[in-house]
């Protein structure tokens, strides 16, 4: 049905592998979806080959996620992907709410100056995944194989054992580490016989993406209880190629055999759109959805990332953004425990941090759904209460809960953490490099970084000869002399936004999470944050994990 | 530590009193319903500290047994 857009087709190749010879190697990666594609990119970057099995031939079918929030494109850019995902993807900023038969309010989420990226763009879930697998073919890391289905799985304390089904017959494989990035649906969960608990609603949702033939505002209308959609709610948002996404509460009793049908989902958007409205239908689906997780991310030699790990209601697009935060939390771990460079205990850390972030996320769409969907009389009362109060009343318009963004997670209760005021992902500023715009992101680079704020000072050259090298990032104030190429944070936006005075120092760590601040550059300091972010401290964690 | 303030503020509780009542005259229970939670939304942003309505809130559950139609 999608006009707009025609999946490519990856040939299924044949792999020596599967001709004997029990192939072995370091990291298969189950799933090239969003985030087993991302996390294949990432270890190639870190030097890391990988072999990737996928039952399909082709990226998301359909669309599925849209919005992709800020975190997740500096990620991406990290990755080689997120100019492009900025350059094609849709950046709104008015919203309007509307409850019954009327707009209640509208806002405007005016950018604020100076980030490379917005909240979060819309895009098609199916551009993203192109974009890496080609990202992935560039690395020459990553043995992507189309028509490899895994169809058995056995852990052991060394490593994976896989059967895997392709055109050609089955073949074994055995690896050190398996990455299961297979879906909510995950076989490999599955066949580990794991747990995935939580909650499914009881609610069915009709997603539509149409194509638009007339203009329509780039804005995000959300509806609760429209006219045309009695007791449900309603939301429409625009995605590129003049595609429009349209997400319907249908209520539990739906069908969704025959909600899906055309002549049923046509009279619904002409309800809502007009009558006048011209579109195309370019995909239908409808979900149910749920939030639930494993127990642990981490089991022996297999990690799971993305939906196989977790999975989450729609509401405040936390399903692709969390899944792309699992693999860059996780990936630098990874690369350093195969170089022998930190203990295999690292990899525990993975858990304790993504496992409390993932709980946010599901608390945060949990409680949209429960707005959006009132479960009793009282939360109607009080659903509707804030609703009406927030056409006249500014401060209830904060009570309005139509899906909170994902904003990344931060780990302050890490081990891996060395002092307060750590765990945050580093906030994006503009700044000088070499007299030209730059951003602050991009200039740290794949490994642990030292940024230290003003340009004088101990001499650190000997950090980048260490095991696991530390570079140096000097950043002066628009008030010190600049020295050669210095970064220079011209509007005080890197001191702002980090929180840094002169002589104040960040140890950051490869995912761009902070690990450690301090107020004057030490040597050993710096060394000990490195190696305590690294598993190897001995002591016991100080907070294994955030409460939920 | 109780920052719910508990002893009696009210000049004319009588008066109050039966302006809340009346404000519920001639609205069905879901109306009503709704009425009493704007007024809690109104005031619990007033007081601005969620500290204090969620004391409020212990005393209000605390004090009210469940009946025989909750499951
Ligand atoms: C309607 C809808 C809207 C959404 N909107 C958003 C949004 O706006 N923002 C957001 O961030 N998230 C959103 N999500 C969630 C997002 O789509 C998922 O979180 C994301 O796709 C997860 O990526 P993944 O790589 O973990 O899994 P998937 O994308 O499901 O990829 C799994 C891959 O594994 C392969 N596979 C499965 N089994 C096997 C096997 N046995 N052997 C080999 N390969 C296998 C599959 O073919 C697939 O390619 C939405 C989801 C839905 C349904």
């Amino acid at each position: 049905m999608p006009k707009t857009y025609s999946n490519p087709v990856f040939p299924y190749r044949r792999s020596p592998d599967q001709d004997g010879g029990g192939a072995h190697h370091p990291v298969v990666i189950v799933g090239a979806g969003l985030v087993g594609l991302a996390a294949a990119v990432d270890l190639a970057q870190r030097g890391v080959a990988t072999v990737v099995l996928d039952d399909d031939e082709t990226v998301s079918f359909g669309s599925r996620a849209i919005c992709f929030s800020k975190r997740t494109l500096e990620i991406c850019d990290r990755l080689g992907v997120g100019r492009p995902m900025l350059d094609k993807g849709i950046t709104w900023n008015v919203g309007r709410v509307f409850f019954g038969e009327r707009q209640v309010y509208d806002f405007d989420l005016l950018p604020e100056r100076g980030h490379q990226f917005p909240a979060f763009v819309n895009l098609q879930q199916y551009y993203a995944e192109e974009w890496l697998v080609r990202r992935a073919e560039e690395t020459g890391l990553v043995d992507l194989r189309w028509k490899n289905r895994v169809t058995a799985v056995e852990a052991h304390d060394e490593g994976v054992t896989l059967q895997v089904e392709t055109p050609d017959g089955p073949y074994p494989l055995a690896c050190d580490w398996l990455l299961a990035a297979d879906g909510a649906k995950s076989f490999v969960r599955t066949a580990l016989g794991l747990d995935f608990k939580g909650q499914i609603f009881q609610d069915r949702f009709l997603i539509a993406d149409v194509v638009m033939k007339a203009d329509f505002p780039t804005e995000r209308w959300f509806w609760f209880d429209p006219p045309f959609h009695k007791g449900q709610s309603a939301l429409l948002h625009k995605q590129p190629d003049d595609v429009w996404r349209i997400d319907l509460q249908l209520g539990w009793d739906a069908d969704p055999n025959e909600e899906k049908k055309p002549e049923k989902v046509i009279p619904r958007l002409k309800a809502m759109l007009g009558e006048e409205a011209e579109f195309d239908l370019e995909w239908i689906s409808v979900y149910t959805f749920q939030c639930r997780r494993l127990d642990r991310f981490r089991h022996g030699r297999v990690l799971f990332v993305g939906d196989a790990a977790h999975q989450v209601s729609p509401f405040g697009a936390r399903g692709g953004n969390g899944g792309l935060q699992d693999t860059d939390n996780l990936c630098w771990k990874l690369a350093y425990v195969l170089q022998g460079a930190a203990p295999e205990s690292l990899l525990d850390s993975y858990d304790a941090e993504r496992v409390p972030a993932t709980d946010e996320n599901i608390l945060n769409s949990t409680r949209s759904t429960d707005f959006i969907t009132p479960k009793n009389a009282a939360s109607r009362a009080f659903r509707d209460a804030v609703l009406e109060l927030s056409e006249s009343q500014a401060f209830a318009r904060s009570w309005v809960n139509s899906g909170r963004l994902s904003k990344p997670a931060v780990l302050s209760g890490s081990a891996l953490n060395s002092t307060a005021g750590a765990g945050a992902a580093l906030p994006d500023a503009p700044l000088l490099k070499a007299g030209e715009a730059a951003w602050l992101l991009p200039q740290l680079g794949e490994g642990f970084t030292l940024m230290i704020y003003g340009g004088e000072g101990l001499d650190t050259i000997a950090l980048s000869d260490d095991r696991v090298p530390i570079r140096t990032l000097r950043i002066t104030s628009a008030q010190e002399p600049t020295i050669g190429d210095a970064l220079v944070d011209a509007d005080g936006l890197v001191a702002e936004r980090l929180d840094l005075a002169p002589g104040q120092w960040l140890l950051v760590r490869p995912d761009q999470h902070i690990a450690a601040r301090g107020d004057s550059v030490d040597l050993e300091r710096v060394r000990a944050a490195r190696d305590r972010a690294l598993g190897k401290t001995t002591e016991a964690p100080q907070t294994a994990r955030l409460a939920g | 530590m109780a920052k719910l303030k508990t002893d009696p503020r009210i000049a004319d509780p009588d008066g109050l009193y039966e302006a809340i009542i009346e404000a519920h005259r001639d609205l069905g229970e879901a109306e009503g319903q709704k009425l009493d939670a704007k007024l809690i939304l109104l005031l619990a942003n007033h007081i601005g500290d969620a500290e204090v309505v969620r004391e409020a809130l212990a005393i209000a559950r605390d004090t009210t047994e469940a009946g025989p139609e909750t499951a």
